[in-house]
């Protein structure tokens, strides 16, 4: 008897849990549906990749091409800003890389030009726009500044500005959002 | 949820009838009617009504608005153009929509500040605490996420700032901040998005101000004494006493939300929030809200990262992100922080002043927000931020322990006699609301920009409660706007039909817009065609895009005008300054090619060619042509274009308030007849 009422209430938690799990399961997976319906849609993530010709930008000057609704930053930099970004102690930036990790060719650089600190376009693409101490990009938010490879040299941005895949289809011809893979710590 | 009860019994029959199946009359009765309420309240106590009242208009206000708005990338601006143009009293809702985001919050803030000044958060009412923390989550929430609708500069740039804080969340961060946007960068899907979670989110808000209220009314009334009613003597029912005194608060709060929606209704409303947002250009600077400045402050006063062996552990941007969030969560824990046995603070000398201490550095906060990031605003944001989390973490539990605390009233009936006629009261409570709105305020002046000299202050006729727009001015600026500024600018939110409002005839409109050759179709060949311009017609743009313009222009794209005034920080002192500001640059001033120098544009590099010269248009109706005439005439008409119900908003909201200060002098009456009984 007393085995019996036992044996009984064993079962009846065991149906009880069973029955809780799976409804916790299907309530689970019928949410899944509705959180990821918030991702990009196919068409966004379709629009991944473009090119862009580089043939009239001249060595010191800039072109922002737009690339998944972002500005892209292409810098076609002279002699003295790659000395500047490729002879120094790279390994004590704040987020440590060299300028030959970021870049095909010494003379372009070519990246994502959105500060890593919240999301802002930093400053440096036009004549006259102000580039900050180290001469490359300065975010106009709060304040950060990156140097002609845009790594993040000062103030409250903790990465570089991302590299995007990229190749070369032609010496003046980028083709951009596949191609070369970066190394982006962090992202 | 019980079971069947005696029933209460009602004259009404109907009402009876109703009763006896859904008895909602015996509970309005027993919450509101008989209801229980401390006797001893003050005018702080006021505001959790005028919270609630708020709400109420800013759902109704908000969903006459969605019946007009258009939640898409490329129309969401020109949706709120039209619903402040033309629709009927449009205006009116949009005004009262974003100036009662703001009034929301001073009426939640002070509310927040009573809780914490006289103890409201302690035993039994943490839950009510706790529930109110949480709607203020929300609140801000909706706040935020309804900042974006209008697809401005700012609405796109500070949904960027903010959803990107979620970025600072370790390996997943990423990956949740697309999943916010939909995409790659803030764009349709988020607009779209933002939209429904800012039309659900009130609903939500209303749930837990339910839940708010019904856990207040399981624990009762706190009072400013601090002290729980022991005896029916120190209570009055909420009707009428609370229902008349509620009344008469609700309506002063509202007379002075009037007037800014009526007199100064862009006094709060950040300049850049009337330009269409630009996803590829960040403004100089991005300002949120009054009311999340304290908090932004502290966001960005983290400028270095902790580092050990070279690895960077926690980044600044974690760290300000992590002290941002914490502020408002560490409010969640506050029953427990705080575990001093006396709850007002006017028995806590101590508390009492690291309290005060709370609201000034607040304020101080407020105002570093909205500076610059740099130098003194982050040295500000700092010590502020140390100081809020001091005041938490800290001197609460300390004091909670070891403070001398005042001897306390026996009961509320002594408090009430040895403090009453409070005359103190109402003044205690409009100095916080002082303060609220000094706090709304602080930031909006601290912005000039910088190297500029002050702008001249022009006396406009449209200026003030009685000003209006002077039409034979309107009648010269619009010669100017069709004669030089057309040549560049668009003003495409202007329809011909407008220019009546500027005393021509409909006859001479219609002559006028037919001088215009307008692209229309297709026709039925599927071709394109021109054909004159009708009174229906907007104004016709110079370029038939973008793109064009800045072909034609030297990569230089003009703005449109229709909203100009309103997009510049001065209005129209700025665009008279802009006019004639033009100047040969100063020696060593490094010009850069296709640019001119102007004192007041900020950085003083202008791609405009200086555009009005004395002597320049010919009036029609023979006012000398100096630039000084010009550049007044076309800024009147500019703010005319930005603002052209500005004479119905001021006429009509002579009536509301003159109605308000009535209806309060009647409210004041009744409020004083109830409590004539109550000693
Ligand atoms: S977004 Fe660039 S510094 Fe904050």
């Amino acid at each position: 008897m007393d085995q019996a009422v036992k044996k009984g209430a064993t079962r009846r938690d065991f149906l009880y849990l069973t029955a809780g799990a799976m409804g916790a399961v299907g309530v689970g997976s019928a949410a899944w549906p509705l959180i990821d319906s918030m991702n990009p849609a196919a068409d966004t993530l379709a629009l991944g990749s473009t090119e862009v010709d580089i043939s009239k930008v001249e060595v010191g000057s800039a072109l922002t091409a737009v690339w998944r609704g972002s500005p892209l930053f292409i810098r076609h930099r002279t002699p003295d800003e790659i000395k500047s970004v490729r002879n120094m102690d790279w390994q004590s930036l704040r987020d440590a890389q060299s300028d030959e990790d970021r870049t095909l060719k010494a003379e372009w650089i070519v990246i994502k030009g959105v500060c890593t600190h919240l999301g802002c376009i930093p400053l440096g693409q036009k004549a006259g726009d102000p580039r900050g101490e180290f001469n490359g990009w300065f975010c106009p938010c709060h304040g950060s500044q990156y140097d002609v490879s845009g790594r993040i040299r000062k103030g409250p941005a903790p990465l570089n500005m991302f590299v995007p895949p990229y190749k070369f289809v032609t010496d003046t011809l980028l083709h951009v959002g596949d191609g070369h893979e970066f190394p982006n710590p962090g992202f | 949820m019980s079971g069947p009860k005696e029933k209460d019994k009602f004259d009404n029959k109907t009402v009876q009838w109703i009763n006896d199946r859904l008895p909602i009359f015996t509970m309005m009765g027993k919450e509101y009617g008989q209801f229980q309420v401390p006797k001893n309240f003050n005018y702080f106590w006021n505001f959790g009504a005028i919270a609630m009242i708020m709400l109420g208009i800013m759902i109704v206000t908000g969903v006459f608005m969605a019946m007009n708005y258009v939640p898409s990338a490329t129309d969401a601006f020109a949706s709120i153009q039209h619903t402040e143009r033309e629709v009927n009293y449009g205006w009116l809702l949009r005004y009262m929509h974003m100036n009662g985001a703001s009034f929301f919050f001073i009426a939640v803030y002070i509310h927040i500040f009573r809780g914490l000044y006289y103890g409201s958060y302690k035993k039994p009412r943490e839950l009510v605490w706790i529930f109110g923390v949480l709607l203020m989550l929300l609140m801000m929430a909706t706040a935020f996420l309804g900042y974006t609708l209008p697809w401005s500069q700012m609405s796109g740039w500070g949904a960027t700032v903010i959803t990107n804080l979620f970025s600072a969340i370790p390996l997943f961060g990423g990956g949740i901040v697309t999943w916010l946007w939909g995409g790659f960068s803030v764009g349709q899907p988020t607009l779209n998005r933002f939209y429904a979670l800012h039309f659900l989110l009130p609903f939500i808000i209303c749930a837990v101000v339910f839940i708010h209220v019904w856990a207040l009314h399981v624990s009762g009334s706190n009072n400013p004494a601090g002290v729980e009613p022991k005896s029916g003597k120190d209570t009055v029912p909420f009707h009428p006493y609370y229902t008349a005194k509620d009344s008469f608060g609700t309506v002063v709060f509202m007379t002075i939300y009037f007037a800014v929606v009526f007199f100064a209704p862009l006094i709060l409303a950040n300049p850049d929030h009337f330009k269409p947002f630009n996803p590829l250009q960040t403004p100089p600077e991005i300002v949120p809200e009054w009311y999340f400045l304290p908090f932004y402050a502290m966001l960005r006063s983290f400028t270095v990262g902790i580092k050990i062996l070279g690895v960077t552990l926690i980044s600044a941007k974690q760290q300000g992100v992590a002290a941002m969030f914490g502020s408002i969560l560490i409010l969640f824990f506050l029953p427990w922080l705080d575990k001093s046995p006396v709850r007002s603070a006017r028995f806590r000398p101590v508390f009492k002043w690291a309290l005060r201490l709370l609201v000034l550095n607040m304020v101080m906060l407020t105002y570093a927000g909205g500076l610059p990031a740099a130098g003194m605003a982050l040295v500000m944001g700092r010590v502020g931020a140390a100081y809020y989390y001091f005041f938490f973490l800290v001197l609460l539990p300390y004091l909670g322990k070891n403070e001398k605390t005042l001897p306390l009233p026996e009961s509320i009936s002594e408090d009430y006699a040895a403090c009453h006629p409070v005359i103190g009261g109402a003044k205690k409570a409009l100095l916080p609301l002082a303060l609220g709105l000094t706090m709304a305020l602080a930031p909006h002046h601290a912005q000039a920009a910088e190297g500029t000299p002050p702008l001249p202050k022009i006396s406009w006729p449209e200026q003030g409660i009685f000003g209006h727009y002077d039409k034979a001015a309107l009648q010269r600026g619009f010669q100017i706007y069709r004669q030089v500024c057309s040549n560049c600018h668009s003003m495409k939110y202007v329809y011909y039909r407008n220019l009546e409002e500027l005393g021509y005839t409909p006859d001479q409109v219609k002559a006028l817009a037919a001088t215009y050759q307008i692209t229309d179709g297709p026709n039925e060949n599927g071709q394109m065609y021109q054909r004159p311009g009708r009174p229906t017609d907007r104004l016709k743009a110079p370029f038939a895009n973008p793109e064009q313009a800045r072909a034609a222009l030297n990569g230089a794209l003009p703005p449109d005008m229709s909203n100009l005034v309103n997009a510049r920080e001065g209005g129209p002192d700025y665009i008279y300054a802009i006019l004639t500001g033009y100047e040969p640059a100063p020696n060593g001033f490094d010009l850069m090619a296709g640019h001119m120098y102007n004192k007041y544009f900020p950085g003083h590099q202008i791609a405009m060619p200086q555009p009005l010269t004395a002597g320049q248009v010919q009036f029609e109706d023979g006012t000398p042509n100096s630039l000084d005439n010009e550049a007044r005439d076309v800024a009147q008409f500019l703010d005319w274009a930005s603002n052209p119900h500005m004479e119905q908003r001021k006429q009509m909201g002579l009536k509301v308030i003159l109605f308000m200060l009535a209806f309060a002098g009647i409210l004041l009456a009744t409020k004083r007849k109830v409590w004539s009984d109550v000693t």
